[in-house]
């Protein structure tokens, strides 16, 4: 297929996923606003407000960074997760495999599906948090940088979710007892230096805390982590995950019999 | 030989649990043909048919698409092949305008052009009206036209229908057999699996059998039905009657005092069966096969191939 076409394809895929989650706007985006809200000001204003200061600044400053990469991560890896399942569940996938799509494009094509609803959710949770507090940008590329490759890394996810679940309790299973988990844990709430040396060595393992501390880094220009590590570490897991969800995409795994 | 629409060579499909579904099938294809394959359930038509979209992986052996190896140009391959399945598959959220426009997308084709072609097919399939309601609120036979409308929407050179008349009434499968009947002439090759025999008998030229992933025939339509060595009509009498008469060389059986069925040879003529009515003053008012003349060859090739 020439590249014209498969832009054609692509662009239908990413427009398909787009109006699906639009759709569906009261399950997409009035959860994510709802919940971080919640955060905002319970962690933000009331516990905040007794916390005092975390490396210099206000504590709803230091946690509003890693509460919109969470939106982000949530959303992207949900939209694609349950999207992919839902029309492999249904037999829609169908339609897409028995056209001359390429399996390249289908994997581009919902991963970028997920990225634009978790990027959307992002800008949206970014809008609330400036009800509640104010919020400086330190350094806009790097900003933007984390919040896109992260997003691609959990769509990547979500994919992979996606083609080897079958059933809906397994497209729960992984949100809710790995990445929920690993998210908390990856310094959302805390700075790792807060941390006995032990867990600061443990909290390394968490590929999230490196996405957070970049992304945090964007917007008050601190981390706990170098910023070349951190874009080394998502850059590494974007390419593992890729190539495992095309590798498995190519051979049909989870939607050919 | 006219251009193959489909060739297929040495097809076989073993499942991971080691059900063999297909055993080394062989079948070809002309351009321009509606061909019918039939087989009882499980035998291996629908393997056969996901194989060729892709939608299983074969084990071996070799499917082209008018000369396209689909191992070897996948995307070419598929841009001539439209796939009405046999299960509704498409989002019930969507609008038939979004599931036909998405549809021509897949295949490449731009929006403007993938919706002038969504009017003229959903137009053709009386679907035009509905085009902006959710597809979920439509009828099975609405459902049913939406994934030919689908599958058109590309202009495919091969169109297969897996049993796309299942659950349809009658006077939607008839237009639904008109419809196909003209895309057929116009230039399409159709190739179709149903479990309604008439239909294949009525709109097919050639047919394969396949019974536990063999092909057990696969010849024209009027070769296969020449192979009825008997077949049994039922009369209508004008005039009842209360015992059947000896006749000399019918073979038949009084149903009801107005009903009468009688088989005869396939060398025989029906000219003989009415001057014999004649002479003992039977007036047949109608006159009818007893069983669909396919269905009984169908069955006969089915058992045999079963050892029963």
């Amino acid at each position: 297929m020439d590249s014209k076409l498969t832009f054609i394809t692509f662009t239908t895929l990413v427009r398909k996923e787009i109006t699906r989650y639009l759709r569906i706007w009261q399950q997409t985006f009035f959860p994510p606003i709802i919940t971080t809200s919640l955060y905002f000001v319970i962690f933000g204003n009331l516990i905040g407000q007794r916390i005092g200061k975390m490396d210099g600044f206000d504590y709803i400053e230091f946690i509003v960074p890693g509460l919109i990469l969470m939106a982000i991560i949530t959303n992207s890896y949900a939209n694609v997760a349950s999207s992919f399942f839902g029309a492999k569940f249904q037999n829609f996938i169908e339609e897409i495999m028995v056209s001359p799509t390429s399996h390249r494009t289908i994997l581009l094509g919902y991963v970028t599906g997920g990225v634009t609803r978790g990027l959307l959710v992002g800008v949206l949770v970014t809008i609330v948090a400036l009800f509640f507090t104010r919020l400086s940008v330190h350094n806009i590329a790097v900003l933007f940088s984390v919040a896109l490759l992260t997003s691609i890394l959990f769509a990547l996810g979500g994919l992979l979710n996606g083609l080897y679940a079958k059933s809906f309790d397994d497209v729960s299973i992984i949100p809710t007892f790995v990445l929920t988990p690993l998210t908390y844990l990856g310094g959302i709430f805390y700075s790792i230096e807060l941390l006995p040396e032990f867990w600061q060595k443990a909290s390394l393992i968490n590929p999230i805390l490196y996405m957070i501390n970049a992304f945090r880094y964007g917007f008050l220009g601190i981390s706990d982590i170098s910023l070349g590590l951190s874009f080394g570490i998502i850059v590494l897991f974007i390419i593992i995950l890729g190539s495992w969800a095309n590798y498995l995409l190519k051979n049909g795994y989870g939607i050919r019999t | 030989m006219a251009d193959l629409a489909l060739k297929i060579r040495d097809l076989n499909k073993t499942y991971n649990n080691g059900f063999e579904a297909l055993k080394g099938i062989d079948l070809d294809v002309e351009h321009g043909d509606f061909f019918a394959l039939l087989g009882p359930n499980g035998a291996g038509k629908s393997t056969t048919i996901r194989i060729i979209c892709s939608l299983t992986n074969k084990s071996s052996g070799l499917v082209e698409i008018y000369g396209t190896d689909i191992d070897k140009d996948f995307s070419l391959g598929k841009s001539h092949l439209g796939v009405v399945p046999q299960e509704f598959n498409f989002s019930v959220f969507e609008t038939p305008l979004q599931i036909v426009t998405n549809q021509a997308g897949f295949y490449g084709i731009d929006k403007t052009q993938a919706n002038e072609q969504a009017e003229f097919v959903l137009n053709k399939l009386s679907l035009w009206d509905k085009r902006n309601d959710q597809s979920r609120g439509l009828s099975g036979g609405m459902k049913r036209r939406l994934m030919i409308a689908r599958a058109l929407i590309h202009q495919p050179r091969l169109l297969i229908l897996d049993e796309p008349t299942a659950g349809v009434d009658i006077e939607i499968r008839r237009s639904m057999w008109e419809f196909l009947e003209q895309i057929n002439d116009d230039g399409t090759t159709i190739i179709l699996t149903t479990h309604y025999l008439e239909e294949a008998e009525n709109l097919c030229r050639n047919i394969a059998i396949i019974d536990q992933g063999e092909i057990i025939e696969n010849t024209s339509m009027k070769k296969l039905l020449s192979k009825l060595s008997t077949e049994t009509f039922v009369l209508d009498l004008a005039h009842p009657i209360t015992k059947l008469p000896e006749f000399n060389k019918l073979e038949a059986k009084l149903r009801d005092e107005s009903t009468i069925e009688i088989t005869m040879q396939r060398d025989d003529h029906m000219n003989q069966m009415f001057t014999e009515l004649s002479k003992h003053g039977i007036q047949v008012s109608s006159l009818r096969n007893k069983t669909n003349r396919l269905e009984e060859l169908f069955l006969n090739l089915v058992t045999n191939n079963n050892g029963q």
